[in-house]
């Protein structure tokens, strides 16, 4: 029997809840099979086992909240004798062995105790036990989030399955007075939206330009006529109408609290050095103008995935940067495994990634970039992609910044940033004439590598970019 | 009516990519891309996403003529038969 800890999804994180098991005592698991879904303070993700067996018996319930490396269940690893090792089912949580929290005690599933058992390998005692309802992975969270009982809701899905929508509804029958205020909704445009709430400006308080709708320019307005005092009271007011507003709040916080931790991190134990380079992307994007003409439009490939594509494959010629600093020293890794920074529509930022870039082709790796991008923003990801990026690759060229200097993820020795593609003067050969150039910048870790070693890498990069067809 | 359902289609699909976003508070003539604050992938996404309602298909060259909700509006009504 192996123990399976709460596994530790990034520097950032100390504790994780465990939101919900996908499996039961009796299932057999492959590697790789998703098993948990976790939540951090970042967001949910989905937990893989590492090695082929049977769930024994599964120690922590949904909705606790444990420490990294605790304890969350045992598995019987392929190929050991079952019999010879029955698991006794001991009380594994001690007490103050959990960790408290408002939200591991509210609104938690009701287990039940008359489902039958499956496994053979269990004892009489076994837990936990399938609850009655069925609901979806986003069901489930949005209602621990929100403090909604599922076992109070009826299913509108398939099956009777309980989803999103079911726990919204439900929301809306147990706080009317709330929802009427906030239905008496404003019409805002998205960006005045986000604006306000950077502002931490009462949209109520707002009034709107033509048309009556509030855009960036009444926000302005309101913003330099708002003493910051005032303004800065706001959101505790708000919070008290809005409800859901203060669960996004938290999670919000959660979200600020781990950057904050990571790379408080990094810049405290990492000495990182910078380098930039600009590279000449007139091949680069001819070539994928005309790649993309070839290809039907679901097929069709974005610049970012060439600039990906490039890094590992210069990762893979300069292992220097390519791995992870460890408590011996820096150590390389044989994969290049990219992590992607995306932004995440309700703010913060995730950089979860892709495996083996430099084995892929453009197609594959497109296909991989929109799916983890879709993954990240409905914060369906899972550990792997959270833990074994070996290199960090910052995009902010979409939001036309020009040049990005990046902070180092521990425990990975680089990162990679890539600004907008501008066009500028650029002299070659004695002539000068206007190119597309991308500012491509490296952060690295002092401690693993020199300066000389991440030239080398910028260099080898800007090689790649220029014979795309290779890519 | 044309534009009335073709309006309704791009709200559709835009709701997918942004869904915090309510489409009829969009300055139908602002830039999408910043309007949303969306990126390429997502941009993408926006293209398959009208191409799948609509079957029209936009050249990466024609992304110009789509910039905004009113150019994509006539961009794929004139592109309709």
């Amino acid at each position: 029997m192996s123990e399976f800890l709460m596994p530790s999804l990034g520097a950032d994180m100390d504790a994780g809840t465990l939101l919900e098991w996908y499996i039961k005592p009796g299932d057999k698991v492959h590697k790789g099979d998703v098993i948990a879904l976790v939540d951090t303070d970042k967001a949910a993700i989905e937990i893989e086992v590492f090695e082929a067996g049977v769930i024994g018996e599964l120690f922590i319930d949904e909705g606790k909240k444990v420490p990294v490396g605790t304890p969350l269940a045992l598995i019987q690893p392929e190929g050991a004798g079952i019999s010879q090792e029955t698991p006794l089912p001991i009380a594994k949580e001690a007490p103050g062995f959990v960790v408290p929290e408002a939200i591991s005690t509210q609104g938690l599933p009701q287990l039940t105790t008359e489902a039958p058992h499956v496994s053979t390998l269990m004892l009489e005692e076994a837990k936990p036990k399938p609850a009655t309802y069925r609901a979806t992975p986003a069901a489930r969270k949005h209602a621990l989030e929100l403090g909604i009982d599922l076992n109070t809701l009826k299913g509108t899905g398939k099956h009777g399955v309980i989803n999103k929508a079911d726990v919204d509804a439900a929301v809306i029958a147990k706080e009317p007075v709330v929802r009427l205020a906030e239905t008496k909704r404003q019409r805002v445009s998205p960006l005045a939206r986000r604006l306000a709430k950077e502002l931490e400006l009462d949209l109520q308080a707002i009034s709107p330009g033509k048309n009556g709708v509030i855009r960036k320019a009444d926000v302005l307005r309101q913003a330099d006529r708002v003493p910051a005092a005032q303004s800065v009271a706001m959101p505790a007011e708000k919070a008290k109408l809005e409800p859901k507003a203060e669960e996004k709040d938290a999670r919000f916080a959660g979200m600020r609290r781990a950057i904050a931790a990571a790379l408080g991190k990094s810049k405290r134990e990492i000495p990182h050095y910078y380098l930039s380079q600009p590279i000449d992307m007139s091949k680069a994007l001819n070539w994928l103008t005309e790649e993309n003409l070839k290809r039907p439009i679901n097929d069709r490939i974005v610049p970012a995935t060439l600039l990906l594509k490039a890094t590992a494959l210069a990762a893979k010629e300069v292992p220097e940067l390519n791995g992870f600093w460890q408590e011996e020293g820096f150590k390389a890794s044989s994969a290049v495994h990219l992590g992607v920074g995306i932004s995440l529509r309700q703010g913060g930022l995730i950089a979860p990634c892709i495996h083996d870039v430099d084995q892929k082709n453009l197609g594959t790796l497109m296909l991989n970039l929109r799916d983890l991008v879709k993954r990240a923003r409905n914060l369906q990801l899972k550990s792997s992609e959270m833990t074994d990026a070996t290199i960090t690759v910052t995009n902010l060229g979409d939001q036309g910044v020009e040049l990005v200097y990046g902070i180092i993820y521990p425990p990975q020795v680089a990162l990679v940033g890539f600004g907008k593609v501008i066009e500028q003067p650029w002299a070659e050969n004695g002539m000068l004439g206007v190119k597309p150039i991308v500012q491509a910048t490296l952060a690295a870790d002092h401690r693993a590598s020199d300066g000389h070693i991440g030239g080398l890498f910028l260099m080898a990069i800007d090689k790649y970019l220029q014979t795309p067809e290779a890519l | 009516m044309i534009t009335l359902d073709m309006k309704q289609t791009i709200f559709e699909v835009l709701s997918t990519i942004a869904p915090e976003v309510d489409p009829s508070d969009v300055d139908p003539s602002a830039n999408l891309q910043e309007e949303l604050d969306i990126d390429s992938i997502d941009f993408l996404n926006f293209m398959m996403g009208l191409h799948e309602k609509t079957g029209v298909d936009i050249p990466e060259k024609d992304y110009a003529k789509v910039a905004t909700l009113n150019d994509c509006i006539s961009y794929l009504s004139t592109r309709l038969v």
